[in-house]
């Protein structure tokens, strides 16, 4: 019973994961497209929550914090690149 | 009916609760007309959803294997703190470059103080 809500939760992460892959193609504006993005790394995360329970090893953990800074600093870097044009700004001089 | 099974039902319901938090999340990312209203979406619930997740596999951890895991303390905390920052600049990099609200939208708050119709990009004129 505990095996199969494991498998039926790897299940419908996937099955977001698909639905915002969506977005990603079809989003009319850049910001649409970096947001999915965005909402795939968290459900990125999820599923290897539910993997390495699933597996029951703690192997997986730094995954989680890698893919969180990750997802954090990409999204970051673009909302910059499409507000301003640039990611890191020159000096003045 | 042992402590031990309680404690999995725990786990269980909350991983399933939050995938299908997951799930409502991406439904609202396809299913609402512009983007704000889908980082108001995609942002709260998936952060709920993946809190939900995290929580649980951290209480298998600690049930079954007797193992702390400070690593996904920090994973829930990280993400707590990181995703509505992140859909917080997202959607203000959509505001000052004029994406459109939803046509059926009747306030725009915004409109009067960053005169949103002749904002031009400033920074990439130094090129």
């Amino acid at each position: 019973m505990f095996e199969l809500l494991i498998k039926m939760a790897a299940i419908i992460l996937s099955v977001s994961i698909l639905i915002s892959t969506y977005r990603v193609f079809k989003g009319p504006t850049m910001p649409d497209r970096v947001i999915a993005l965005d909402i795939i790394g968290i459900n990125i995360i999820a599923l290897v929550g539910v993997v390495s329970v699933w597996l029951s090893t703690q192997a997986f953990l730094e995954v989680i914090l890698l893919i969180g800074i990750l997802a954090f600093i990409g999204t970051i870097s673009f909302s910059k690149f499409i507000e301003r044009g640039v990611v890191i700004e020159r000096k003045r001089d | 009916m042992s402590g031990n099974e309680i404690s999995y039902a725990i786990i269980g319901f909350l991983i399933i609760t939050g995938s299908l938090f997951s799930l409502i999340s991406a439904i609202g990312l396809i299913r609402l007309p512009d983007i704000y209203t889908r980082s108001h979406a995609a942002t709260k619930s998936s952060t709920l959803g993946i809190i939900c997740v995290l929580t649980g596999s951290f209480i298998f951890f600690v049930i079954d294997q007797s193992y702390v895991s400070a690593r996904l303390i920090l994973g829930i905390i990280f993400v707590f703190l990181t995703a509505p920052v992140a859909g917080h600049l997202i959607c203000r990099a959509a505001y000052r470059t004029n994406v459109p609200l939803w046509d059926k939208s009747v306030q725009d708050d915004l409109r009067h103080i960053l005169k949103r119709d002749d904002y031009n990009h400033k920074s990439t004129e130094f090129e």
